[in-house]
């Protein structure tokens, strides 16, 4: 089963901390992740802690999932970092800005393994 | 030793209470601090040495600051259109030689707010700001309103000491004198915070605002019986608790900079703050990130007249973001050479973006390893301002403050770096005129 969600990246006390860390495991654990809410979890068939696949129309990322009640149906979050600019919308619509929030994408279980900041960094060279 | 009254080279609340012991010249607590403010002085592993390497895919070699500087300031020298990017995370004093090394290359310089209230400079541009301090507002808001930010997460004090919890003069019972609204997309801990939580559409701030604004002018007629996913009554209700305040107060994020509509919602949410200001005193301000990137919108702005993305190619300062932005930029493939500093663009970059980036040398002044080491092609490891380095920031609201030096280390400081690439850049552009 997939979910069809819209996207937004955002800050979180932990994703801070390790800001200036950003090659540690507590970087990944901090910002690797897809927060939905349970029922949306449950649509896609996929435990907290297992791998899910987010698509948009501009890239893909493998990240564990985690629960977050306070995301509405179809809401799905990302800290900001560079699993979410994996899926992001680089086009700033003429003002600078890219697409961080509100991008369409969908969400399905993966068997794949999320990627580490080298590996995905790896991807763009 | 505790060395107190120590400023946070964290986030946008610039904390000017916090007491750190330093012993053998090392931080050994941090106290007052938010847990990332303490993270952040408490330090990392950090890069050693100045690092070089050719082939992007490579591994990295050591070599002196000299190499590093003389190479980089060849690689900028040459290039014709270089990108000076990043510039948040140090003190006024380092943006100041950016500007000028952004002249003497005829680059275009650009901070982290590209990513970030960027947006919010252009809906300034088009309306203004009604704003104030920080002071102002923890003596005086009687409505606190957060709309697309998360300070609980983002500026984890700033509840505490500025907007919500803090007692006032005017607002003497602190959390009891204020009544606290959240507009968001989803529950945040902030909203969990508040005594109102309006869950809006995403990407529909913009209408939600005209909404509110046709309410405060008294044509609550012309509103449909929902917007943005908000019920018209509850909209009415807010715009009442609004239009009521002695003092309100909107802090906004990224919540409205980075979603659909980006700078008009700024633009929008100044005239909903504006037309209030009929009924009583309001005001509004940005939610910065970075300690200091209010700093760089006001170094850039006294030396070239414009807060960000100032292209020098010309000889002259030229600014017009979405086509001197560092994205709009990289996107249209027109940099040839990117120098990222106290900024990590490689982490807060769309991948395109990045991709980019990969394609030109990258030179990068950074105490830490992170996203954008791994782009680099030269990495000059500097001094962490505000831990080992004093010098002038500007909190969110713009009043300048004294970052405090807590302890010596032997690196280089980001100006140190930057007076030196200057000077060898005069000296192969004269050899070449």
């Amino acid at each position: 089963m997939e979910l069809k969600a819209t996207f937004i990246s955002g800050r979180t006390v932990d994703q801070g901390c390790n800001l200036e860390n950003k090659t540690s495991k507590a970087y990944f654990d901090a910002a690797g992740y897809c927060e939905m809410n349970s029922a949306d979890a449950g649509k896609i068939g996929v435990e907290p802690g297992s791998n899910v696949k987010v698509a948009t129309d501009f890239g893909s990322v493998v990240v564990p999932l985690k629960i977050c009640e306070g995301n509405p149906d179809g809401l799905i979050f990302i800290p900001m970092g560079p699993w979410a600019n994996a899926v992001v919308d680089p086009n700033t619509c003429g003002c600078g800005m890219p697409g961080f929030k509100g991008i369409p994408a969908v969400v399905e279980s993966s068997s794949e393994d999320a990627p580490t900041m080298p590996q995905l960094m790896a991807r763009l060279k | 030793m505790i060395i107190k009254d120590v400023l946070c080279p964290f986030c946008g609340c610039l904390c000017d209470d916090l007491a750190v012991e330093v012993e053998d010249n090392k931080v050994v607590d941090v106290k007052h601090a938010c847990k990332i403010g303490a993270s952040k002085i408490k330090g990392h592993d950090r890069i050693k040495a100045p690092m070089m390497r050719d082939d992007k895919n490579g591994e990295f070699r050591e070599v002196s600051y000299d190499e590093a500087i003389n190479e980089s300031a060849k690689i900028l020298a040459n290039s014709k259109r270089p990108l000076l990017y990043g510039w948040a995370s140090g003190v006024c004093e380092m943006m100041k030689k950016g500007v000028l090394l952004n002249e003497e290359v005829g680059g275009i310089i650009d901070n982290t707010a590209s990513v970030c209230h960027g947006p919010s400079a252009l809906g300034v541009h088009e309306k203004g700001l009604p704003t104030g301090t920080l002071g102002q507002f923890s003596n005086r808001a009687d409505v606190v309103v957060f709309w697309g930010c998360n300070p609980v997460q983002a500026h984890p004090r700033h509840m505490s000491r500025y907007s919500v919890f803090a007692k006032g003069f005017f607002a003497n019972k602190g959390r009891r004198s204020r009544k606290v609204v959240v507009f968001d997309v989803r529950k945040t801990d902030t909203a969990n915070l508040a005594d109102d939580y309006i869950q809006v559409n995403p990407g529909e701030d913009y209408m939600v605002l005209s909404a509110l604004r046709a309410i405060v002018a008294d044509k609550a007629d012309v509103v449909p019986e929902t917007v943005g996913g908000v019920p018209k009554e509850k909209l009415v209700e807010v715009a009442e608790v609004m239009k009521g305040a002695k003092f309100g107060i909107v802090y906004f994020g990224m919540g409205l900079t980075q979603s659909r509509g980006k700078y008009k919602n700024i633009d929008n949410a100044v005239s909903l703050i504006t037309e209030l200001n009929a009924h009583g005193k309001h005001s509004i301000i940005p939610m910065r990130g970075h300690y200091n990137v209010t700093g760089f919108g006001q170094v850039c702005a006294w030396e070239t007249g414009f807060v960000n993305a100032v292209d020098m190619s010309r000889g002259i300062p030229y600014y017009n973001p979405g086509e001197t932005c560092s994205n709009d930029l990289l996107m249209r493939e027109e940099i040839d050479a990117a120098f990222v500093i106290a900024g990590d663009a490689g982490a807060h970059f769309p991948a395109q973006s990045i991709a980019r980036m990969g394609k030109v040398p990258v030179i990068q002044v950074d105490p830490f390893h992170n996203p954008t080491t791994e782009m680099a092609n030269i990495v000059i490891p500097t001094k962490v301002s505000g831990v080992e380095l004093e010098g002038t920031a500007y909190r969110m609201d713009a009043v300048s403050l004294r970052m405090r030096k807590l302890v010596d280390v032997d690196f280089p400081s980001d100006e140190e770096v930057l007076d030196k690439i200057i000077a060898k850049v005069r000296e192969i552009k004269g050899a070449s005129s």
